[in-house]
């Protein structure tokens, strides 16, 4: 049923990164394929919503069903989704902070949680961090950020002189003066400046990949483009892997080299990302990119191409989950959820839409829709 | 006030107006001389960073600031009204009638309580002294005018049993229960998912046109600006420092720091260059240097800048900046001519 | 908080050049420095507590020795500036001595309750599930009863004497605590920075450790402090009803009972301990307030 387990469609198959050049990955120079620094597989997450006398289940919200992916060493891989497509529980996935119902995840060919020759969580923490998105409740106000930076490393064995100094050196590396800052508060410092801490605290492990759950979202649009500018030099740097999750359309362009788009806990789209900007093959992903508001006053958008807000994740659509909104809807989208698949021609992306697969049912199937 | 006579002058006219908290610690100048006429049907878009004093200035408007911190000068009218001399019950009933309001989370504006049509239907026979009866007809007709689907099942809906969507369409509703011909909008969209966003956006667009209303729209988003506003009015550390028509605006801009703003902020096709991000910090508003506020932070600013507060300048009738070097046409902001760099749309 | 001195050389140098930031603390403290009321509060109660720790230095009569001569003598009499009791004993002397056991009966209860609860009360919050249900379950059991009613129960039981007392109320205030660091631990629990801590690997008791004990200090001091206040109150009512402190220890509530039948021969000598019983209690409790407004820093 997983046609995902195909790596091919998932691999964008990486240009060798020239130290200290942002490249382009996965675009046109299919050199070979290399295993995947993080493959995800089948990952699926149910919340029940309890409640009544007894507690009972009331409802099950679907948050993430069935997600598979690679991300590859060097590569920033964007998600983006709306509210309730499950992005941000993908990313605790991803970290276990919550355990999947079901699914594996494969860190450099270890499989992570397995008792015998796996990677054991604990382990999987040191390679693999997270940047929460700004906010008060992103560091302890009652630590001096220092300490907050130093938290990891001291967690894992380092004895706090020698974490304390690795803070110091991760806060000159962020752009903050250790003089300065080592010893305040959180309380003390801009929003810019406490993302930055928080930057500087999931690169405390050492980490291999850092996962950005909406990094910026919370800064004005001045410091968002500082603090991109800094994520793109610490990639350099210190030879990361991105993970960068976003609602922002225009910020995952810039940054990414692929782009996932998900909707209501599924795929609907995966592929280098100036192929998906430039020819989305998916209709949520047409209207997400159209529904973006128009930089120029003279060409306004006059039509909205979706009607009503995101479903509710509790009980989704059968067949595919945006077929309600979908304006080329048919009887076979409502009795089929489509596969995520390459459309023909076309190795490195991959649609989960009845239309991009020929001789699905679908009236439109077999012939090109472009946007 | 007759529509004819307020056809004659401007819905909106502030001149000069200040706004100060007054803290334990530090007095903030979060306001510092703010002056602007709207007219009937038109679309004032103010667009600034957290900070700005843009909110601030919109909930100025109505006097919506705690008074007890708060000292206000300059003067505000608004549909005839002398915001500034009236006294707190004239100004309930000025609120929510001739000047709405509507804000980033409808939670602030809808009550938990109550369904949405007992809250329209109130508010319409408090200011109206209509019959219940009557009041339900129109909130019927409202909720179908911000296209709520299967409105009058939605009359005996709570607000937390509708979606985000929904909410911010009924909180639209509510403000134009009475026939308000001035709206303020506090960033309305800012929370919304980007397929809501644009609905929204549209939504708001095309009561405007029918209702005939001036709208002063607060955000920080330069895309929906350019989609809503007829002009546009960046605002920096409590002052505009630049107004003019949004094409205008957009295209040259002719303040240093509305060019740094559109450069800075991510557009597609910006992959592998720098992000020309400004450097620096905003103003602490509780000791704001003298000059001009930007000037530490801009790259053309001189001695002069930073002497005194440069005053408005206009050079053309449409346009106002607050640059002396732009107004002496000592520099040359280029414009960054976003419409042509924006290569996403089809 | 960040040890100076642990640091070998090089970045010890580069931290004690490090600005010092205002912590929560910190803040907390300038606004109560600004707060009259409260320090006055807090002046009168550290009086208070040295003098009755001191005791002997303040007082120039033996609590214990009575004359009969000299009973229910008036406020004003020389050598007795407050009087003398029912049996002669000097009523400053009475006075001074029984705070000793009445601020241990009305501060030790609060804080074995804190320790005992707190503990309890963090690990629900933290744990959650089944561990969660059990505590505030049994928590809710104990709540049933009137804290004066189990304090009575318990102490009808075991006996009266301090130590009983001081278990009585330590076990009627468990609830209460339980209830408010669970509280708490769950609002702290989920935020983000909880979340990062997770996220390094840090196992509970370190996050208990660095990230939610420190969240919850605030608010269970400004708690405790009005339990505080309660509970010299209730000491002093067990005492009064003969439950507590037994004769002849000098204790404000047992004072109370022992001078109730002269309140008619003199009622202001009478009254004195209950004053003093609410003088105190009403420190604390301004304290507790004083506290709540100082913490109540916009960060």
């Amino acid at each position: 049923m997983s046609v995902a387990k195909d790596a091919a469609l998932l691999v964008g198959a990486p240009r060798s990164n020239v130290r200290g050049k942002p490249g382009r990955i996965g675009t046109d120079e299919v050199i070979g394929q290399t295993r995947p620094l993080l493959a995800v597989e089948n990952l699926t997450k149910h919340f029940a919503l309890k409640g009544g006398l007894l507690n009972r289940t009331k409802a099950v919200v679907q948050a993430v069903d069935d997600v598979s992916f690679n991300v590859q060493t060097g590569e920033t891989l964007g998600i983006v989704g709306e509210s309730g497509c499950g992005k941000s529980t993908t990313a605790r996935l991803l970290m276990h902070l919550i355990p999947p119902d079901i699914g594996s995840i494969v860190f450099d060919g270890l499989v992570v949680g397995a008792a015998d020759g796996g990677l054991s969580h604990r382990d999987l923490h040191r390679q693999m961090q997270m940047v929460f998105q700004e906010s008060y409740a992103s560091l302890n106000p009652r630590l001096p950020v220092a300490m907050s930076i130093a938290f990891g490393p001291f967690v894992h064995g380092l004895a706090k002189p020698a974490a304390l100094k690795r803070a110091m050196k991760l806060l000159e590396a962020v752009g903050l003066d250790p003089i300065l800052f080592a010893n305040r508060y959180p309380h003390e410092l801009s929003g810019g400046q406490r993302q930055r801490i928080n930057i500087a605290r999931a690169l405390a492990l050492e980490p291999r990949i850092v996962i950005l759950d909406e990094a910026v979202s919370a800064l004005d649009k001045s410091v968002e483009a500082q603090v991109l500018n800094l994520l793109v030099d610490l990639k350099a740097q210190f030879d990361l892997t991105y993970v960068f999750i976003s609602h922002d359309l225009n910020v995952v362009r810039y940054i990414s080299d692929r782009v996932m788009v998900m909707y209501l806990g599924k795929v609907a789209e995966i592929g280098p990302v100036e192929h998906l900007y430039r020819d989305p093959q998916h209709p949520y992903t047409q209207a997400l990119l159209s529904a973006m508001p128009s930089m120029d006053p003279r060409r306004r958008t006059l039509k909205a191409p979706l009607a009503g807000d995101p479903p509710n994740p509790i009980s989704p659509p059968s067949g595919c989950r945006f077929r309600t909104r979908c304006p080329f809807a048919e009887a076979v989208c409502e009795t089929a959820p489509p596969a995520l698949m390459a459309p023909p021609g076309e190795e490195l992306r991959a649609v989960a839409c009845h239309m991009r697969v020929p001789g699905s049912g679908h009236s439109r199937a077999a012939t090109v829709v472009s946007a | 006030m007759t529509q004819a006579e307020v056809a004659k002058q401007p819905v909106v006219s502030v001149e000069n107006l200040h706004v100060r908290f007054v803290m334990r610690d530090a007095t903030v100048a979060a306001v510092n001389g703010v002056s602007f006429a709207l007219e009937a049907g038109q679309v004032l878009g103010i667009l600034g960073e957290s900070g700005s004093g843009k909110s601030v200035t919109l909930r100025a408007l109505m006097r919506l600031l705690p008074p007890a911190r708060t000292r206000i000068e300059g003067r505000v009218r608004v549909a005839g009204h002398e915001i500034t001399a009236m006294d707190e019950a004239a100004l309930r009933e000025v609120r929510g009638t001739e000047i709405a309001m509507i804000f980033q989370e409808p939670m602030i504006a809808l009550d938990p309580v109550f369904t949405i049509g007992a809250q329209i239907a109130e508010t319409i026979m408090r200011h109206e002294g209509v019959s219940y009866d009557a009041a339900n007809r129109r909130s019927l007709e409202l909720l179908e005018m911000v296209q709520i689907p299967s409105a009058a099942r939605r009359l005996k809906a709570y607000p937390h049993e509708m979606s985000g969507g929904m909410r911010q369409r009924a909180m639209i509703a509510l403000a134009l229960s009475c026939r308000p011909c001035v709206l303020l909008a506090d960033e309305p969209t800012t929370a919304l998912d980007v397929t809501v966003q644009i609905q929204i956006i549209l939504l708001l667009r095309k009561l405007q046109q029918e209702l005939g209303m001036a709208v002063v729209f607060v955000t920080h988003d330069v895309g929906v600006a350019v989609e809503v506003a007829d002009r546009i009015a960046v605002m920096y550390a409590g002052r505009f420092v630049e107004v003019g028509p949004t094409e205008a605006v957009i295209d040259s801009p002719a303040h240093p720091y509305t060019a740094a703003l559109l450069t800075s902020t991510v557009l597609g096709s910006a992959f592998g260059r720098r992000l020309e991000a400004i450097s620096g910090m905003p103003p602490d508003l509780r000791a704001l240097p003298e000059g001009c506020s930007f000037a530490p932070r801009c790259r053309f600013s001189e001695d002069r800048c930073s002497a005194s507060m440069p005053p408005e300048f206009a050079p053309t009738p449409e346009r106002m900046t607050r640059c002396l070097r732009v107004a002496g046409r000592e520099i040359d902001l280029g414009g960054p001519n976003l419409s042509e760099r924006n290569t996403s749309r089809p | 908080m960040v040890d100076v001195a642990v640091l070998p050389a090089d970045s010890a140098a580069a931290f004690k050049r490090a600005q010092q930031g205002k912590s929560y603390w910190r803040r907390v403290w300038e606004r109560l420095r600004d707060d009259k009321v409260t320090l006055a509060v807090i002046g009168v109660l550290v009086m208070l507590l040295i003098m009755v720790v001191f005791a002997p230095w303040f007082t120039m009569h033996d609590p214990y020795t009575g004359s009969v001569l000299r009973r229910l003598k008036p406020v004003g009499t020389p050598g007795h500036w407050l009087g003398t009791d029912e049996v002669g004993r000097d009523l400053w002397a009475r006075m001074v001595f029984g705070g000793r056991l009445s601020l241990l009966a009305g501060v030790m209860p609060v804080f074995l309750a804190l320790l005992i609860g707190g503990f309890l009360g963090v690990a629900a919050g933290y744990v959650g599930g089944l561990v969660n249900s059990a505590i505030m379950r049994l928590t809710d059991v104990l709540y049933a009863f009137p804290s004066i009613l189990l304090a009575i129960a318990i102490t009808g039981i075991l006996g009266s004497g301090l130590q009983n007392t001081i278990l009585a109320l330590t076990i009627s205030f468990i609830p209460p605590i339980i209830r408010i660091s669970e509280s708490v631990t769950t609002q702290v629990r989920h935020l983000d920075f909880v979340e990062a801590a997770r996220a390094s690997g840090a196992g509970p008791l370190t996050i208990m450790r660095y990230h939610i004990l420190n969240n919850m200090l605030g608010p269970i001091l400004v708690y405790a402090t009005s339990l505080i206040s309660v509970c010299i109150i209730l000491a002093a009512g067990l005492s009064f009803l003969g439950l507590g402190v037994t004769p002849p220890s000098a204790e404000w509530g047992l004072m109370l009972n022992n001078l109730r039948q002269a309140l008619w021969v003199s009622p202001l000598v009478a009254a004195l301990p209950g004053v003093m019983i609410f003088i105190t209690s009403m420190c604390f409790n301004l304290m507790s307030d004083g506290l709540r407004q100082a913490m109540d820093v916009r960060l």
